[in-house]
């Protein structure tokens, strides 16, 4: 595709090059050691402090992966800040902030990095089904739905014009287990929030908080326009289940999602409103990939004509 | 009764899992943090399994890991039907250690390529691809004699083994490591029937058989 990946594979779509990318959640990442991923079809390099404190550089053969590392005296680095617990980077010239998550900093809130997992599609793809409800209860059958109650209701779509960022608020679906402390099936209220063209948020209400609600996010790292990884950020109110009880929970659902997405063809998500059929295009999704046209994304999708 | 050390994205753990399921033998299984926590590396688990591998078993005090191996014993003590593990008979037992020799091949690469996709292990992933492809070539034309000859699994006889068995879930997760099965029609069908085997449970990434004739790639 002219203008999206150049000949070694290596991203040339401004609009995606300007945006920041996580690599690797925060906790899991050995504190001054380089540790080597790819991002946007190129090797990235990245190191953190004990404090917090990250640098990210294109990979070099003087720091390979495992050597130990002052991040702070690496010299010839990219933009890089731990944010949500992750490390973000950027191959362009990224926004002085990114965006905002006023739940994470309450002081009552477990947060953390379920786990990260790598998968054959393009990262809208695997945005797309993250934000796609009518799989649940083929895919996700006895946890997030079930049959036959397979019905999606209608529900809103709209783009912030202050954030510019999509919303779909008033979901609502029936579930079985929920959640890792669900004991019996419940409707259950979901928004959607996507708030760059591969980090897409879930509210989604809460059983032990019920005028509140948790966050699970999905921030997707493009390792090449058809491979990613997704970080699967949670912000709960649960002091109940044990942080194994509930990464064993997310970790099941998310490779039940393997098979559906790395069976789509194409991998990257085409962006012709004609491309695919209405079935899994509802409307959040017609609405992600026009939103995705109008930013100039290229990269990770087939462009509309 | 038996416990478990059990991850559940393991493809080995998956084949104990699957074996009771099918065997209906009580287990207790005992969850390892394998990822992000790298439990079974831990000090703690050596004690259990020095190797710090996953599967282990405890039957009662009597420890065993690897994989295949604990497909021989869980076959030879609680299969009363002596099929699973075919000890009686002296050909057949030959074919099933041959098969299981090639499935430590076929989870050193269908399965390695998965890890590395995965989890970023630090593999050379076109390699263990490549030798997924080669593996399944062999295997693909080896089931359609098979099939010609009117048998459905990978030893002679009309049962399944615990070859059948340990192939199964390097098989059918290949497409994680980014193995395509298109090429290899025999396999897909042998992979259909073992889903039908009375007994089979999924693991996450592995549809049920009713979700397949619904119509899904696999
Ligand atoms: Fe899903």
């Amino acid at each position: 595709m002219a203008g999206t990946a150049g000949a070694n594979g290596e991203c040339q779509n401004r609009a995606v090059l300007d945006q920041w990318h996580p690599v690797g959640a925060i906790d899991e990442a050995e504190p001054n050691v380089v540790h080597v991923t790819r991002l946007l079809g190129e090797s990235i390099s990245f190191a953190v402090t004990p404090e917090g404190r990250s640098a990210a550089w294109r990979t070099r053969s003087d720091l390979t992966a495992g050597t130990p590392v002052d991040p702070e005296s690496v010299t010839g680095t990219l933009p890089s800040r731990c944010e949500f617990l992750y490390v973000w980077t950027s191959l362009g010239d990224p926004p002085e902030g990114s965006f905002h998550i006023p739940e994470f900093f309450e002081p009552d809130r477990r947060n953390f990095n379920a786990c990260t997992l790598g998968v054959y599609t393009s990262a809208p793809r695997a945005v797309e089904n993250f934000l796609d409800m009518g799989h649940f209860p083929f895919v996700h059958d006895g946890y997030l739905g079930s049959e036959p109650r397979t019905e999606v209701v209608d529900y809103n779509v709209h783009v912030d014009g202050d954030t510019n960022e999509i919303w779909a608020t008033e979901c609502q679906f029936w579930q079985p287990a929920a959640s890792a402390t669900a004991t019996e099936g419940q409707m259950v209220e979901y928004i959607y929030r996507i708030m760059q063209p591969y980090s897409i948020l879930l509210y989604k209400s809460c059983p032990a908080a019920p005028e509140r609600m948790d966050l699970i996010g999905l921030f997707v790292q493009a390792t090449s326009e058809e491979h990613c990884r997704g970080h699967m950020f949670l912000s709960l109110i649960d002091d109940e289940s044990s942080i194994g009880h509930i990464r064993r929970f997310v970790q099941t659902i998310f490779a039940q999602d393997l098979p559906i997405i790395e069976n789509q063809n194409p991998k990257r998500l085409p962006l012709d409103p004609q491309a695919e059929t209405p079935i899994r295009s509802d409307r959040a999704s017609i609405r992600y990939r026009r939103w995705l046209s109008d930013l100039g994304v290229t990269y990770g999708v087939i462009p509309a004509a | 009764m038996i416990k478990l050390y059990d991850y559940v994205l393991s493809v080995n753990c998956y084949k104990q899992r699957l074996l009771m399921s099918i065997l209906d033998v009580p287990y207790e299984s005992i969850p390892v943090d394998f990822y992000p926590g790298w439990e079974h590396k831990s000090e703690a688990f050596k004690k259990i399994n020095p190797l710090g591998h996953i599967p282990v078993i405890d039957d009662d005090g009597y420890i065993l890991w690897d994989a295949h191996a604990i497909l021989v014993y869980l076959a030879a003590k609680y299969d009363p039907s002596g099929q699973w593990y075919p000890a009686g008979d002296p050909e057949r037992i030959g074919e099933t250690a041959s098969w299981m020799l090639f499935a430590e091949g076929t989870t050193n690469t269908a399965s390695a390529a998965r890890l590395c996709v995965n989890l970023e292990y630090d593999f050379d992933l076109e390699a263990c691809q490549a030798g997924a492809h080669r593996l399944f070539r062999v295997l693909d034309e080896h089931l359609w004699f098979r099939e010609r000859q009117g048998l459905d699994w990978v030893c002679s006889g009309a049962h399944p083994t615990i070859a059948d068995l340990a192939l199964f879930p390097d098989v059918v997760l290949s497409e994680e490591g980014g193995i395509s099965r298109m090429d290899y029609p025999a396999l897909r069908r042998w992979t259909d029937r073992f889903r039908r085997i009375p007994g089979f449970v999924p693991m996450p990434g592995i549809f049920p058989p009713a979700a397949v004739k619904a119509g899904s790639p696999d």
